[in-house]
């Protein structure tokens, strides 16, 4: 693909000035509520004198981030460690079996019933047995978030891989592709858009998953998360810390989702508009 | 134009000329019990253009696939008297096959798209690149080569489907209603183009349509096909000599050999509308 600068889509512009306006709005509308809502919480907290221990108010709590900073940014990089280990395996193995289960009908039929099941079984209660076997609390984390993030992964890439227009198919079997060909030329095109939809889909689910898994396995000591932080402080009763935390935790979550919507957008700007629409 | 080269030109009869391709007493069912095609037999000579021409669901596209050899007839062969066989038995990139849909795929260039025939064949990009702009440029988009097929009219989407049926210089062109979606003028202009470039290559074309005006101004034959179940009906031929033109489509000759296709394709839809 040397010589497609040509072809740039141009807007008219009215176009243009409309979605500069409207990106403007897509930045300044959130800052905005964000701040009305800080302000209403503040004011909440202070008008009424709640107690701390029931709801800090926002300075409280931005004091917590700060001073505790050592010990959530450390808590913060475990989590965020495990999550994005799990979030890579379970590119790695959902794309990988989706792609021998699209290629042979036998490894479809013989692996299909267990991916599913072990979609449709909850975490939960799996969760102790996999601490049981797993050699190391961290390794049992990994493990329950990558399971949790490989479904969506492995179904939205098989969905792409086995939609392809039938008539193109045709028309690489009229050509005589390989089985190789037809995979890395049609195929895996096809499938891009839905590969990305399970990516964005997992990469929430692996964060979530991470933490869940840690409430259960409850670990301890200098290897611990967020969610075990979660926990301590809300053993001694340290709500503005908890706060602190679960602040650290949503932003984490909204990274997350903002990065891989941002790899989708970047990959899938060549794609025509239907394709692109029929993911969400 | 003068006669003489005008006789030379229109090739001989099809009773003359050797098949490329013969279909012998083939039925296809669907799974879901459909009859789309039964006995149907048809010889496709050498360099012959032949239009199929029936009613909507009468197995034209069924039969154009079963030439291509995607999907297997349910019983009755496909002969290919002369032509060589690759490992797997199937004649090796003779053909061309130009889709009803465009079949383009969207996430490729315009280029990338003529080009997959020769890529799938191993020839790399910057050597297939004379060719893939010689074909677009027989049919007129040597300047969209970077274009993505969602920035093209439904004409565009279908010449650049045509190109990509041409860059393996194939023996047989199948088609399938490749024009319906195209306006009129459109429409003509691809005729007399495809046209010229059988004169010129000396390929067998068979052309599916439902337009008996198209079928009579292009084919030297026109096979009738009936629906319910699939079959040939009649088979006329068009002996008025190439190179066909304008002047042609509005000459007397042409339009009483259009009158008596018509007739003989309402008898197909007559047969059709009586049978069980
Ligand atoms: N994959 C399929 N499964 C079941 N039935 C089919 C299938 N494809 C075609 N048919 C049936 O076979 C018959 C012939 O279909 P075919 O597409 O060959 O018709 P056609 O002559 O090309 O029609 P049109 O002019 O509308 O394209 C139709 O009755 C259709 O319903
Ligand atoms: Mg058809």
């Amino acid at each position: 693909m040397t010589d497609t600068q040509d072809s740039v889509e141009e807007l008219p512009p009215p176009a243009l000035a409309a979605s500069r306006a409207d990106r403007i709005a897509q930045i300044v509308v959130p800052v905005v509520m964000l701040a009305l809502v800080i302000l209403v919480w503040h004011l909440y907290v202070t008008l009424n004198h709640v107690p701390h221990y029931v709801l800090p108010g926002p300075l409280l709590v931005a004091k917590a981030l700060y001073n505790d900073w050592p010990i959530l940014f450390r808590a913060l990089r475990v989590t965020l460690e495990i999550t994005l280990s799990a979030l890579a395996l379970a590119l790695l193995g959902g794309v990988a079996i989706a792609i021998v289960m699209a290629q042979s009908r036998l490894a479809e039929l013989a692996l299909y019933p267990y991916a599913v099941i072990l979609q449709v079984t909850p975490i939960i209660p799996v969760a102790p047995l996999i601490i049981i076997y797993a050699p190391t609390t961290y390794a049992a984390l990994l493990i329950i978030a990558f399971l949790v993030a490989f479904f969506p992964v492995l179904s939205n890439t098989m969905q792409g891989l086995k939609s392809t227009d039938h008539n193109l198919l045709n028309l690489f079997e009229l050509y005589g592709a390989s089985p190789l060909q037809t995979l890395l030329h049609l195929k895996i095109p096809n499938a891009l858009p839905y590969f990305l939809v399970g990516l964005r889909i997992a990469g929430g689910l692996a964060l979530i998953a991470a933490v869940v898994a840690e409430f259960v396995a409850g670990s301890a000591g200098a290897n611990s998360g967020l969610a075990f932080r979660l926990l301590e402080s809300q053993f001694r009763l340290n709500i503005p810390r908890l706060y602190a935390a679960l602040l650290l935790l949503s932003a984490t979550g909204v990274i997350i989702f903002f990065v891989t919507s941002l790899i989708s957008y970047l990959l899938l700007r060549r794609w025509p508009e239907s394709a692109v629409r029929r993911e969400s | 134009m003068n006669i003489a080269t005008a006789a030379t030109t229109s090739g001989p009869r099809m009773g003359a000329r050797k098949p490329l391709v013969s279909l012998r007493s083939i039925s296809k069912v669907f799974s879901n019990g459909t009859v789309a095609l039964k006995d149907l037999s048809l010889d496709v000579g050498q360099g012959e253009f032949l239009s199929l021409l029936g009613p909507s669901g009468c197995g034209k596209s069924t039969a154009l696939r079963i030439i291509a050899g995607l999907g297997e007839a349910t019983s009755g062969t496909v002969e290919w008297p002369s032509a060589s066989f690759d490992a797997s038995g199937k004649p090796e990139r003779e053909i061309g096959f130009v889709f009803q849909e465009p079949t383009l795929m969207p996430w490729a260039t315009v280029f990338a798209n003529v080009w997959l025939p020769l890529r799938l064949a191993h020839v790399s990009r910057a050597a297939a690149r004379a060719r893939v702009m010689d074909a677009l440029a027989m049919v007129g988009l040597d300047k969209f080569a970077d274009a993505y097929p969602r920035e093209l009219s439904g004409g565009m989407k279908m010449r650049v489907s045509i190109a990509r049926a041409l860059i393996t210089r194939p023996k047989l062109l199948l088609m399938d209603e490749p024009f319906a979606a195209l306006d009129e003028i459109t429409r003509f202009k691809l005729n007399d183009d495809l046209l010229n470039l059988w004169e010129k290559f000396g390929w067998t074309v068979v052309f599916v349509t439902h337009s008996v005006f198209e079928s009579v101004y292009l084919s030297e034959r026109v096979v009738v096909m009936a629906a319910r179940p699939g079959r040939v009906f009649c088979e006329l031929p068009i002996d008025t000599p190439y190179p066909r033109t304008e002047a042609f489509r509005t000459s007397t000759p042409y339009n009483e050999l259009c009158r008596r296709t018509s007739d003989a394709l309402h008898g197909a839809m007559d047969a059709a509308a009586v049978a069980p």
